[in-house]
C-alpha cells in the first residue's frame, strides 16, 4: 500500500533533496511529488506519494520531521483528509465522437479546455481512482496524451504544528 | 557594533573567532586561495594536513577528546569530496564538527568548471545538515547556524560550501543575535510521566542492566550515570561509543556488549528484566539477531533523537531528552522513592551472583606467549602504561576490539574510534587531532598494519607540529578481521588479506625526523612501549604480533548474543 506524506517544509533551494532524498537512499519510489508555496512564501508544502514497507512508515516521517528544513511531516495514509489530483488529456476525436466526447467529460466533471479540429484537451479533477476510469474511457475514443499533476492532499485534522522558537546567541567579538 | 569593510574570507574567520575556534585542520586549493590569504594573518592557528579526509578525522579528533566543535576546511572538487568519509563517519557517531569548503565562483556553477564537484549535493546524506553560501549577506548567519546545528541536540557534522566570489566580496561581518530554525526542534526536558515510570520500572525490576551508549559522553552525563547505577546498584554495560563514560574500575561496571563483548554482558543483556539504554542506538554489532537480543526486558530507551526512540526495537517507556537532564530527574524521583530501594533485595542479589559468575567463567582477560607477542599482550601493557588516564585513538579492525576490550579508561573523551562507520586510517589522524587539543595527555595511536597505511601521510603532520604521539601499530601481517572473517566463514581462503610489505619504522620514523623501531620478542615489549613513552617526541613502535589471532568472544553475524563464539580452535597454518 502507498504511504501518503504531507511535508511544511521552508521554500530554501536544496530543501525538496533532503526530503527526496530520505527517499531515494531507502530505494523507496516515489509515486507522485507535488511541491508548490504556501501562503507564507517562505513556505512550500509538499504531497508525497511513496512506496514504502508499512513497518518503516514511522521511522521515514521521523527521519523528515528530523531535516532542518522541514516545519512538519506527518502521514496521511489514514485518517481525515481529502485528497485530489488533477490530469490534463487530449485526445483525438473524429468528427463522428466529438459529442459523445464531451458528453461523457460532463458525467466525469471534466472540462474541455482546448478545441480543434483533431480533438480535445480536457481537464479533470478528483481522486485517482475516477481519474485512472476518465483516463480510461476517453483511451476508448482514440489516441490520448495524459499528463497527471499527482496527488494533492490536505489534512482535516487540526494538528498543532510545533515550532522551535528563536535562540539568542552569544557571539562576542574577539579579543584583537 | 561597528564594522570595518572586510572580505567574505574575513568574514568566515570572524565568524570561527566568535565561535572561539582554536584550531582548524585543513589543507589549501584554488578556490580557497582568499580564504588561507586570511588565514596567513594568522588569527586562528591552522594545522596542514597531508589529506582532506585526514583534516576531517583529525578535526573529529579535537572534538572527541573535548567535546567542542572540530573544524576543517578543504578546497572544491577533490578537496571537499575527500572529506566526505570522514562528515560520513562524524554522522554515525554523531561528532560535532564544521566543514568550511571552497566553492567555484558562483557564475561558474554547473559548468563543469575547473575543480568543481556538487559538494551540496553530494555531502547532503553525510551531514546533520549543509549550507551553500553565494553571498556575504547570507555568510555571518549560515557559519553560526552551523555552528548551533553541529554543536545541539543530536551532534553532527555540518558543511558550509562557500563560493569563491563570497570569500573575495567586500561587505560587514552582520553580528548575529539569534538563531531562528523554526524547523530544528531539539526536545531535551523528557516526559515527566515516563520519567516517573522509569523510576518505579527501575525499582520494579529483579535483573536491572543499563546499556550505556555515546549519549552519556555527548551529553557530559558520566556523573549522573555513575549515580543512576549506584543508586539503583543495577550492573551496567557501554557501548563501544561510551567506554569510559562510566569508569572501567567502577564495580558496576561490567564491558562491552555486542559482536565481541564479553560473555557477562551479552548474557546480562539476554537475561535482563529491565534494559536501561541511555543514548545507545541498539546497533547490530551490538543486538545481534534481533528476535533473540533482550527476550525478556522490558526497555527503556532515553535518546536525545526522536527517530531513535522505536527505531529498533519499541521502547516499553521511551523517553525523548538529554540524557544528563533525564538522568537528573529521574535520580530525583528515585530519592523520592528510596522507601522501595529494598523491595527486590533478594532478586537484585541472585542477579548481582548470576552477573558475578558470569565474569569469573569467562572473563575479558589477556593471551600471553613465550614465543610471540599475542596482540592482548600488547593491549595489556599499553593498559598498565595508560592506568585507566591515556587518550587511545584506535583505527578499525582487531587492535580496536582488542584494546576495547582490554584497555580501561577511567573518564569519558579518552577511548577515541571510528565506530559506526568503522573508517581504517581513522587512527592516525584523530590522534594527531585529540593530541592537538590535549597537549598534557599521553596519546596512543593504535592501529593495525593496514590501516595505518592508509593514513601514513599524517606522519609528516604529526612530525611538524611536534606532537608527541605514540604510535603503536599492532602488525599481523594481515587485514586481520577480514582474514578471521574469511577463516570462519570461507574456508579459510585468504583473499586479499596478506600485507607483506610495512616500511622498516626506523626509516620511516626517521625519514620524518623521530625514532621508531620494532619490537617481536614479547620479553622485550615492556621496555619497547616504556622507551616509546618515555620519548619527548612522537614516536613510531611496530610491534609484530602473531598473525592468526582471532577476536573472542564472538558473535557471528545474525547470531544471538548469547550463542557467542568464547575461543579458538587451533589456530590453522597457512603456507
Amino acid at each position: 500500500m502507498l504511504q501518503l506524506i504531507s511535508v511544511l517544509l521552508e521554500n530554501k533551494p536544496g530543501a525538496l533533496m533532503r526530503v527526496t532524498g530520505l527517499l531515494s537512499a531507502r530505494g523507496y519510489n516515489i509515486e507522485s511529488l507535488t511541491v508548490a508555496r504556501t501562503m507564507d512564501p517562505e513556505l512550500s508544502r509538499m504531497s508525497i506519494v511513496v512506496d514504502v514497507e508499512p513497518n518503516q512508515r514511522s521511522q521515514v516521517i521521523k527521519q523528515m520531521n528530523k531535516l532542518i528544513n522541514v516545519l512538519q511531516a506527518s502521514d496521511l495514509s489514514e485518517g481525515p483528509a481529502v485528497r485530489r489530483e488533477m490530469a490534463l488529456v487530449r485526445v483525438r476525436s473524429t468528427m463522428q465522437n466529438r459529442t459523445a466526447i464531451l458528453k461523457e467529460a460532463e458525467i466525469f466533471g471534466a472540462r474541455a479546455v482546448d478545441s480543434s479540429v483533431e480533438g480535445f484537451a480536457l481537464e479533470a479533477t478528483g481522486d485517482p481512482e475516477k481519474l485512472d476510469e476518465f483516463i480510461d474511457v476517453m483511451r476508448s475514443y482514440g489516441e490520448i496524451e495524459v499528463t497527471r499533476s499527482g496527488l494533492v492532499v490536505v489534512s482535516l485534522d487540526n494538528k498543532k504544528l510545533r515550532l522551535a522558537p528563536p535562540v539568542p546567541k552569544e557571539v562576542e567579538a574577539p579579543l584583537i | 557594533m561597528p564594522s570595518n569593510l572586510m572580505s567574505g574570507a574575513q568574514v568566515v574567520l570572524e565568524c570561527l573567532q566568535r565561535e572561539k575556534v582554536e584550531v582548524i585542520f585543513g589543507y589549501p586549493g584554488g578556490v580557497t586561495l582568499p580564504l588561507y590569504d586570511a588565514i596567513f594573518d594568522g588569527p586562528i592557528k591552522h594545522v596542514l594536513v597531508r589529506h582532506e579526509q585526514n583534516a576531517a578525522f583529525a578535526a573529529q579528533g579535537y572534538a572527541r577528546t573535548t567535546g567542542k566543535v572540530g573544524v576543517c576546511c578543504a578546497t572544491s572538487g577533490p578537496g571537499a569530496t575527500n572529506l566526505v568519509t570522514g562528515l560520513v563517519d562524524a554522522m554515525m557517531d554523531s561528532i560535532p564538527i564544521v566543514a568550511i569548503t571552497g566553492q567555484v565562483t558562483s557564475k561558474l556553477i554547473g559548468s563543469d568548471a575547473f575543480q568543481e564537484a556538487d559538494t551540496f549535493g553530494i555531502t547532503r546524506s553525510g551531514t546533520k545538515h549543509n549550507f551553500l553560501v553565494k553571498n556575504l549577506a547570507e555568510l555571518p548567519r549560515a557559519i553560526h547556524e552551523a555552528f548551533h546545528i553541529a554543536s545541539t541536540g543530536r551532534p553532527g557534522p555540518v558543511l558550509v560550501d562557500i563560493t569563491k566570489d563570497c570569500f573575495t566580496a567586500n561587505g560587514h561581518y552582520t553580528p548575529v543575535s539569534s538563531i531562528h530554525l523554526p524547523g530544528y526542534r531539539v526536545y531535551t526536558d523528557g516526559h515527566a510521566g515516563q520519567m516517573r515510570r522509569a523510576a518505579q520500572a527501575m525499582l520494579d525490576a529483579h535483573r536491572p542492566l543499563v546499556y550505556a551508549g555515546g549519549g552519556i559522553i555527548h551529553s557530559g552525563a558520566s556523573d549522573e550515570l555513575r549515580k543512576l547505577v549506584e543508586t539503583i546498584d543495577a550492573p551496567a554495560v557501554t557501548t563501544l561509543m561510551a567506554l569510559g563514560a562510566l569508569p572501567a574500575n567502577h564495580p558496576n561496571f561490567i564491558s562491552m556488549p555486542g559482536m565481541h563483548g564479553s560473555y557477562a554482558a551479552n548474557m546480562a543483556m539476554t537475561e535482563t528484566d529491565l534494559l536501561i539504554a541511555l543514548g545507545s542506538r541498539f546497533d547490530d554489532r551490538v543486538t545481534g539477531r534481533l528476535s533473540a537480543f533482550a527476550p525478556h526486558a522490558k526497555v527503556i530507551h532515553v535518546d536525545i533523537d526522536p527517530a531513535e526512540v522505536g527505531k529498533i526495537r519499541v521502547p516499553d517507556v521511551p523517553i525523548v531528552g538529554d540524557v544528563k537532564k533525564v538522568l537528573q530527574k529521574i535520580l530525583e524521583e528515585l530519592g523520592a522513592l528510596a522507601d522501595q530501594k529494598e523491595k527486590n533485595a533478594p532478586a537484585r542479589a541472585q542477579w548481582w551472583g548470576q552477573v558475578k559468575e558470569w565474569q569469573r567463567l569467562h572473563p575479558l582477560a589477556p593471551v600471553f606467549s613465550n614465543d610471540e607477542i599475542k596482540p592482548q599482550h600488547l593491549m595489556a601493557e599499553i593498559d598498565r602504561l595508560s592506568g585507566g588516564e591515556a587518550i587511545v585513538c584506535s583505527d578499525v579492525g582487531q587492535h580496536q576490539m582488542w584494546a576495547a576490550q582490554l584497555i580501561k579508561f577511567n573518564h569519558p573523551r579518552l577511548w577515541i574510534n571510528s565506530g559506526g562507520l568503522g573508517s581504517m586510517g581513522f587512527g592516525l589522524p584523530s590522534a594527531l587531532g585529540a593530541q592537538f587539543a590535549r597537549p598534557d595527555k599521553l596519546v596512543f595511536a593504535i592501529c593495525g598494519d593496514g590501516g595505518f597505511q592508509m593514513s601514513i601521510p599524517e606522519l609528516a603532520t604529526i612530525a611538524n607540529q611536534q606532537l608527541p604521539v605514540k604510535i603503536i601499530v599492532m602488525n599481523n601481517g594481515y587485514l586481520g578481521m577480514v582474514r578471521q572473517w574469511q577463516e570462519l566463514f570461507y574456508n579459510n581462503r585468504l583473499s586479499q588479506v596478506q600485507l607483506d610489505t610495512f616500511p622498516e619504522p626506523e626509516k620511516l620514523a626517521g625519514a620524518y625526523g623521530f625514532k621508531g623501531r620494532t619490537v617481536e620478542r614479547p620479553s622485550q615489549l615492556r621496555k619497547a612501549l616504556e622507551d616509546a613513552v618515555n620519548e619527548p617526541g612522537p614516536y613510531l613502535l611496530n610491534v609484530k604480533v602473531s598473525p592468526f589471532e582471532n577476536v573472542y568472544p564472538m558473535v557471528p553475524a545474525g547470531g544471538a548474543v548469547n550463542e557467542m563464539v568464547l575461543g579458538a580452535p587451533q589456530p590453522v597454518e597457512v603456507a
